[in-house]
């Protein structure tokens, strides 16, 4: 076999190594560097690409989270103005309420005290009429002139027999 | 018909030397012509790819970027990111053994990685480089190659010859293997040629297998590159991180 015949050895050595170093410098010198660039260039543009598009990203996030903040802030003033024209309006009728009630107390209480004033009287006036009544009825029946005051106060002091 | 392994001889071009006689080292023979015509088509490719250096690739380059990522990952899945310092020598290899090989499969060309000489050459060159890089880094702890860390004491006198021989057959096995592979594949299709016109009529029946065997080479031409530099990925790894 021609492999094993060893008078073309040097010779293939020789430009083996040769061709390996040249090709060495090619590949070295040229195409790594250029090919190494260009994937570089190319991972630079999409990693630049993606860092936009996140930071958009968090822009879009920063705006939104704005938005619901402010629309969070209108909702709780308009709940705001809500219950305290609520409050407003219960303490309104509160006052009024109380007010009627102590209107209609007090005239209730008048009421009660004409009434009561008006009894007593009564109750006095009966008294003296049925005072003078018993004494009428004893001067006429039975000849005893009693004078009305003891005959008040025997009405006042209850029952008594004649 | 032509010896089968014709196809092998080297001839030399210039200087004329009668047949028999050494070649001088200078000798510009048939196999010179393929290891220049290897760099010459690795310098056109390169420039083809790299010609226009556009942000989305066209054909050539798209094969340029997919070739050095190839490679690129082979170097950082098997040694890690202190191999890329070997980079454009593993590069360089692959695209010297690979064109080497693909160049071979043309009619009439010289396929000088079926040279024992060369594909050995290369297999000591890695051998001692790496057994370099080893001792550089490691210093005499790189010797723990041939005794692995926790083994018992007591296996020593057979583990270490043992790992020793299978560390000292690596260049053997490393040439072997593509000089073997790349030798038989032509002879087998030097052969199977042959049966064409031995056996007339019935001649078409080895074209149709020499057409099979012919895509099959070229598939051998491109796994044995590629065996060639992953091992050599392999053995650097072992060297850089040690096992």
């Amino acid at each position: 076999m021609p492999q094993f015949d060893p008078t073309t050895f040097a010779s293939q050595l020789f430009w083996l190594a040769v061709t390996f170093v040249l090709l060495y410098i090619v590949v070295s010198r040229f195409a790594i560097p250029r090919l190494g660039k260009v994937l570089e260039q190319r991972q630079k543009t999409v990693d630049d690409d993606l860092d936009r598009a996140q930071q958009l990203k968090a822009e879009t996030e920063v705006a939104i989270a704005t938005y619901e903040k402010a629309l969070a802030e209108a909702r709780a003033k308009a709940h705001d103005v809500l219950r305290e024209t609520q409050d407003q309006i219960s303490k309104a009728a509160d006052t009024r309420n109380r007010e009627v009630a102590h209107n209609l107390a007090v005239k209730i209480k008048e009421g009660e005290d004409r009434i009561a004033a008006a009894r007593d009287d009564a109750m006095t006036q009966v008294k003296g009429i049925a005072a003078g009544a018993a004494v009428a009825i004893a001067q006429k029946l039975a000849g005893l002139s009693v004078d009305e005051a003891s005959a008040q106060a025997v009405m006042t002091s209850g029952k008594e027999t004649a | 018909m032509a010896s089968p392994v014709a196809q092998f001889q080297v001839k030399p071009i210039f200087p004329v030397v009668p047949e028999g006689e050494s070649l001088p080292f200078y000798a510009f023979t048939n196999s010179s012509v393929a290891m220049v015509a290897a760099v010459v088509v690795a310098a056109v490719f390169f420039w083809l790819a790299t010609r226009k250096r556009a942000m989305v690739p066209g054909r050539w380059q798209s094969v340029g970027e997919l070739t050095f990522e190839f490679v690129a990952n082979m170097i950082r899945d098997n040694v890690g990111k202190e191999g890329m310092k070997y980079f454009p020598f593993i590069f360089t290899l692959f695209c010297f053994v690979f064109i080497g090989n693909m160049l071979g499969m043309l009619p009439y060309s010289f396929t000088f990685t079926s040279h024992i000489a060369v594909t050995a050459a290369m297999a000591v060159f890695i051998f001692v480089g790496v057994t370099i890089i080893g001792f550089a880094r490691h210093g005499v702890h790189y010797l723990h190659m041939f005794f692995p860390h926790g083994a018992p004491l007591a296996t020593a006198p057979i583990l270490i010859p043992i790992e020793l021989i299978s560390y000292l057959s690596r260049p053997f096995s490393l040439s072997v293997r593509l000089f073997a592979n790349m030798t038989v594949g032509h002879i087998m299709l030097k052969v199977l040629a042959g049966f064409v016109v031995a056996l007339g009529a019935f001649g078409f029946i080895p074209f149709i297998v020499v057409g099979g065997i012919t895509v099959l080479e070229f598939f051998i031409a491109a796994l044995q590159a590629y065996v060639f530099t992953i091992l050599t990925c392999i053995y650097l790894n072992d060297a850089i991180n040690m096992h």
